[in-house]
C-alpha cells in the first residue's frame, strides 16, 4: 500500500482511551478507493469506535488519522432520532447534501423503499429504516462509505441483495467502502481486506489469510474459519441446488 | 384609528414573531426550553448592566446572556451535576443578582413589571429598528447554518462524519438564541420570552408533517398571537407579553383538535 491518492483514510497506531481503559489501540488501516476494507471481532472490540474515530466524530484520539476526502456516507449501527421531528424519507434523505427529487427516488429505488418517499421516519420498520439509511448514505455518491452493521434488521433475502449492491456500488462510484458486520457468512464474499479486531488488531489480511489466523480461530473457532474458506473458493466454482459441484462448461 | 405607540408595538410584534419562528422550532426540537428560560432570566441583569453603565440595552442584554450560555458549557464540563440543576441555578442566580442589582440602582425610576412581563408602551422607534434590523441578521444566519444545525439536530454523529461541522453551528444558534432574547425582551418580558418560543412551535407542530412546514407555521402561529395578543391587550387594558401568551396557548388548543382528527382519520 504505498501513499498514493487512492487512499482515502489512513489510521497509523491509532487507538482511544476512556476514563484510563483503552477502548481500541494500535489500531493501523488503510481504505482505498474501489476496495472493501471489512472490520470483524466480537461485540466491544472497537469495530464501531474505530470506524468514530476513521470518521472524525472521536477527536481525543491517539495515534494518526489521515482523511483525503470530505465526500462522506455513513450508516451508523445505532441511531436514535428524535421522533417529535417532524421529519419524512425525503426530509432524511436530504439532510446533508441537496439531493434532486430525481436523485432521491433512485437512490431508494437502489435499496428498495422508493414507495415510502413520503412516509414520516418514524413510522417505517427497523429494516426498512435500514435501507433507508444505506440509501441515504450512497445517494451522495461519496468517496468514502462508512457502513456499521448496514443490514440490521432486515430480512434474509434483502441482506443478501443489500450486500450484493454494496459491492456493486463499491465498483460503480470507485468509492471505498470501511464495512464492519459480525456476518461472516455474506460479508467475505465481497471483501478485499479483513481487519480482525479484539481490542487492537488481531490479525488483518485476505480473507483467506485471516482465516487461517491462528489468532482468528482462537476468537472466532474453527467452523467460523471454515467458512472463510468456503467463501474464498467460491470464486472459482459454484454449487447445483442438491450442493454438487457445478460443471464447468 | 390607532395610536402610534400601538402601531410600533404591532410592527415591533411582526418581526418578533418572524424571528421566534423558526428559533422557536430548533428550541423544541433540541430541548432547549429551560436553556432559553435560563438566558431569559439572565436578561435582567443584562438590563441592570445597561442602566448602570448608561450602555445599550439590547446589546447588554445579548453579552450577558452570551457570557451565561458559555459558563453554562463550562459547568458542565466541570461538574457532575445534571443538566437541569445547572440551568436552574444559572437562572435564578443570574435573576436574583440582577435583582438585588437593580435595588442598589434606585436613583433610576425603573419598571421591573415592564420587564418581567413587556409593555407595549415602552417600544420605540429605535427599538424597531433593533428589532428589523438584528431579526433579518438572525434569520440569515440561521439560513447560512440551517444544514449542519438541522442535520446535527437530527443526528450528531452523521452531521458529524458527514463534515458538516455540527459544533460551529451549534455555537453560531446559542449567540442567536442570546440575541433573540435581546430583541424581544421589551414585547414579550423576560419571563415570558421561552413562552413565545416554544408555543407558536408546539402548535406548528400539530399541523406539520415537514420541518419546513414546522417553521412556516410557527412563524404564523407567532403572527396571530401578536395580532391577537396586542388588540386584546389594547382593549381589556392586559400587559403585552402575557396576552400574547395567552393567545398563542389558545392557537395552541384550537391544534390540537387537528390531531384528533388526524389520528381518527387514520384509524
Amino acid at each position: 500500500m504505498s501513499l498514493d491518492k487512492n487512499t482515502l483514510v489512513r489510521l497509523k497506531d491509532a487507538g482511544i482511551k476512556q476514563d484510563e481503559k483503552w477502548l481500541v489501540q494500535g489500531v493501523s488501516l488503510e481504505v482505498n478507493r474501489g476496495k472493501i476494507i471489512t472490520l470483524i471481532g466480537p461485540n466491544g472490540s472497537g469495530k464501531s469506535t474505530t470506524a468514530k474515530i476513521a470518521l472524525g466524530i472521536y477527536k481525543n484520539y491517539e495515534g494518526t488519522v489521515e482523511k483525503f476526502t470530505n465526500k462522506i456516507g455513513y450508516v451508523p449501527q445505532k441511531i436514535s432520532i428524535d421522533w417529535t421531528l417532524p421529519l419524512r424519507v425525503a426530509d432524511f434523505m436530504v439532510l446533508t447534501e441537496n439531493l434532486s427529487a430525481d436523485e432521491i427516488e433512485e437512490a431508494l429505488s437502489l435499496t428498495g423503499v422508493n414507495h415510502l418517499v413520503n412516509k414520516n421516519l418514524g413510522n417505517l420498520s427497523g429494516g426498512e429504516f435500514q435501507r433507508v439509511l444505506l440509501a441515504r448514505a450512497i445517494s451522495k455518491k461519496p468517496d468514502l462509505l462508512v457502513l456499521d452493521e448496514p443490514v440490521q434488521g432486515v430480512d434474509f433475502t434483502g441482506e443478501i441483495a443489500l450486500y450484493e449492491l454494496i459491492k456493486k456500488i463499491s465498483e460503480k462510484l470507485n468509492c471505498g467502502i470501511l464495512l464492519i458486520s459480525h456476518d461472516l457468512h455474506m460479508v467475505m464474499s465481497a471483501t478485499d481486506h479483513v481487519v480482525c479486531l479484539n481490542g487492537h488488531v488481531c490479525c488483518s489480511g485476505s480473507p483467506i489469510d485471516v482465516a487461517k489466523d491462528k489468532e482468528y480461530k482462537a476468537l472466532f473457532g474453527d467452523q467460523a474459519s471454515q467458512t472463510l474458506s468456503i467463501y474464498e473458493h467460491k470464486h472459482d466454482h459454484e454449487h447445483t441446488d442438491d450442493g454438487k459441484i457445478k460443471q464447468k462448461n | 384609528m390607532f395610536d402610534d405607540f400601538f402601531i410600533r408595538a404591532l410592527v415591533a410584534g411582526i418581526g418578533v414573531a418572524f424571528i421566534t419562528g423558526p428559533l422557536g422550532c430548533f428550541v423544541v426540537w433540541r430541548r432547549l426550553s429551560y436553556f432559553g428560560d435560563t438566558l431569559a432570566h439572565s436578561a435582567l441583569l443584562g438590563v441592570t448592566i445597561a442602566l448602570s453603565l448608561e450602555f445599550n440595552i439590547a446589546l447588554s442584554v445579548f453579552i450577558t446572556a452570551s457570557v451565561i450560555a458559555l459558563f453554562l458549557i463550562q459547568l458542565q464540563k466541570k461538574t457532575n451535576l445534571p443538566g437541569d440543576a445547572l440551568l436552574g441555578l444559572l437562572a435564578h442566580s443570574s435573576l436574583g443578582i440582577g435583582l438585588v442589582a437593580i435595588g442598589f440602582l434606585s436613583f433610576i425610576r425603573f419598571d421591573v413589571m415592564g420587564l418581567l412581563f413587556g409593555d407595549i408602551l415602552a417600544v420605540t422607534t429605535n427599538d424597531l429598528l433593533v428589532i428589523w434590523i438584528g431579526g433579518i441578521l438572525i434569520l440569515l444566519t440561521l439560513r447560512f447554518i440551517w444544514k449542519p444545525l438541522f442535520a446535527s439536530t437530527v443526528n450528531y454523529e452523521l452531521a458529524e462524519a458527514e463534515g458538516l461541522k455540527p459544533d460551529i453551528a451549534k455555537a453560531i444558534f446559542t449567540l442567536l438564541m442570546a440575541a433573540v432574547i435581546a430583541l424581544s425582551i421589551k414585547m414579550i418580558g423576560l419571563l415570558l420570552i421561552t413562552g413565545m418560543l416554544i408555543i407558536p412551535a408546539a402548535f406548528a407542530r400539530n399541523l406539520s408533517d415537514t420541518p419546513k412546514k414546522m417553521v412556516l407555521f410557527s412563524i404564523i402561529g407567532g403572527l396571530l398571537s401578536v395580532f391577537l395578543g396586542l388588540f386584546s391587550s389594547l382593549k381589556l387594558n392586559t400587559p403585552s407579553g402575557p396576552s400574547i401568551i395567552t393567545a398563542a396557548l389558545i392557537l395552541f388548543v384550537i391544534s390540537l383538535f387537528k390531531i384528533k382528527q388526524t389520528i381518527k382519520l387514520k384509524n
